[in-house]
């Protein structure tokens, strides 16, 4: 309970910054009241007592859970279920997001009004459904090869560097339309539940595995699934 | 009735997020490792706590502060705040100069930072960091890092909507920057300064970020929403890695003893 009464305190100084800049923008520059003070009021309660549950939450189950699969998984010994398991926690948490179906059914809609594909209710199916596969299987690559890097302790800035390289050239050739939906695919696909699960299964496994440290090797997966996403979808808006 | 309905479909669609997690560690852990989960009841509470109160955290904001940040940053935005009432039938005599947005600037840069400390993906990457460093690392140093980053980016951006000027300039000095400071900075940050690129795009940020960046292209003269409207995502997810990388130099520059302990 204590405890509790301690996140509640975390969770209150946590959110006092958006209070305050809102505040300050209604009354003072913009000097107007507050609409509907009530409903703010048991909106804010609410906000400050979901934050404080989410990371006590936290702390009880994803990050013991990811740390000791990680474990599990070194333990075992077998390379294959490791990538297997990194690849499959990237695909299945992307594919099923509900910002990315949104951003797919977007760019569907702008890409037939701009003539990239039919203006028919099939061809925008299979575009969306196309880029939300596209975008699933390259959060799932690239925390496979995020893993595959811990493992080889491969340094992290070059193949970062080198990614941005080649979005850059690859931001040449693409179409117009898709650069900006390939920009923002990178941000849709880290998500509140995933990004602390995989920051864990990397710092589990750093420390499981002898020569890595958990600073220098274990962060590094969430940084590959916000690249990939944006390089596979301008070569899916090359290709289609 | 309105609000149980939301309050019921936001719960759902959380309990729709955390499912596929669910299955597949349930999945590994029993058929693949055929061991018991540890701390079974422990684990399970926990995961009811994750998915109560993200769903509590969503409706929270849904109800209090979305709908008043975003009709703050149309207001902000609208031409006759900018020309401060002397609109009237004048608009197409007077020009509007960038520096007039200077409380859009102001905003963009408060509305980043404050987004930035409150949100609970960035909150978890700094509870993590500070355990691997071995407790040198502080979460609210790292927080302040990132949510600056956000600040500086969100405000250039704006800037950038306001001159119209190309988002791949900015883009390419930052990247420049990025790998500059990568030779530069000390090892044991690079990492987790990439990382905190990705994190810092979250539940709380996007919403407001958007309706700012949508607001400010569809009342300067010469935006479209469609083109200029993004690209303020693209360089909040640039900018913290810079001043991440920029915060443990200045650490290691003041004879700060974080590179030392952990290496």
């Amino acid at each position: 309970m204590k405890q509790f009464l301690l996140t509640i305190k975390d969770a209150l100084r946590d959110l006092a910054p958006i209070i305050l800049v809102v505040a300050f923008f209604q009354l003072a520059v913009l000097q107007q009241p507050f609409p509907e003070p009530g409903k703010i009021l048991v909106g804010l309660f609410a906000v400050v007592l979901g934050l404080s549950l989410f990371i006590q939450g936290l702390q009880l189950s994803l990050f013991p859970l990811g740390e000791n699969m990680a474990g599990a998984l070194v333990r075992k010994g077998n390379v294959f279920w490791l990538l297997f398991f990194a690849f499959a926690l990237g695909f299945g948490t992307t594919i099923a997001e509900p910002a990315l179906i949104a951003v797919s059914n977007e760019a569907a809609k702008i890409s037939a009004s701009a003539g990239v594909i039919d203006n028919s209710n099939d061809a925008m199916n299979g575009y969306s459904l196309g880029l939300r596969l596209t975008v699933a299987l390259s959060v799932g690559v690239s925390l496979l090869v995020g893993v595959f890097r811990i493992i080889k302790g491969w340094p992290i800035h070059f193949i970062i560097i080198g990614g941005y390289l080649l979005i850059v050239i690859l931001t040449q050739f693409a179409p117009a339309e898709i650069i900006g939906i390939a920009y923002d695919s990178g941000g849709v696909t880290t998500s509140t539940i995933t990004v602390p699960l995989v920051t864990a299964l990397g710092i589990g496994l750093s420390t499981c595995i002898k020569g890595r440290n958990p600073m220098i090797d274990g962060f590094g997966l969430i940084a590959f699934a916000s690249l990939f996403p944006i390089v596979f979808v301008l070569i899916y808006g090359m290709v289609v | 009735m309105d609000v149980l309905l939301t309050v019921l479909s936001t719960f759902l669609a959380t309990v729709r997020d955390v499912a596929p997690i669910g299955i597949l560690l349930l999945f590994f852990q029993l058929i693949i490792l055929r061991e018991r989960v540890p701390y079974l009841k422990r684990v399970i509470v926990g995961f009811v706590y994750v998915v109560c109160g993200l769903a509590l955290f969503l409706i929270g904001l849904d109800q209090a502060l979305f709908p008043i940040g975003e009709i703050m940053a149309q207001q902000l935005t609208a031409t006759e705040f900018i020309q401060g009432g002397n609109a009237g039938g004048m608009l197409d005599t007077v020009k509007v100069h960038w520096w007039q947005y200077y409380w859009v600037y102001i905003f963009a840069a408060a509305i980043g930072f404050s987004t930035t400390i409150a949100e609970p993906s960035l909150i978890a990457v700094a509870i993590k960091a500070n355990e691997a460093s071995g407790g040198a690392l502080s979460p609210w140093g790292l927080r302040i890092a990132v949510a600056i980053g956000v600040a500086v980016s969100i405000a250039l951006g704006a800037f950038r909507i306001v001159t119209g000027t190309s988002l791949a300039y900015y883009m390419m000095v930052g990247y420049l920057l990025v790998i500059i400071q990568t030779m530069l900075a000390p090892k044991m940050i690079v990492p987790l300064a990439y990382d905190s690129g990705g994190v810092t795009t979250s539940t709380v940020t996007v919403p407001l970020v958007t309706a700012l960046g949508l607001g400010l292209a569809s009342t300067v003269p010469g935006r479209s929403a469609l083109i200029d409207g993004f690209g303020l995502i693209a360089l909040a997810s640039l900018f913290p890695m810079i001043t991440v990388m920029a915060y443990a130099q200045i650490s290691q520059w003041r004879g700060n003893q974080i590179v030392e302990s952990i290496s």
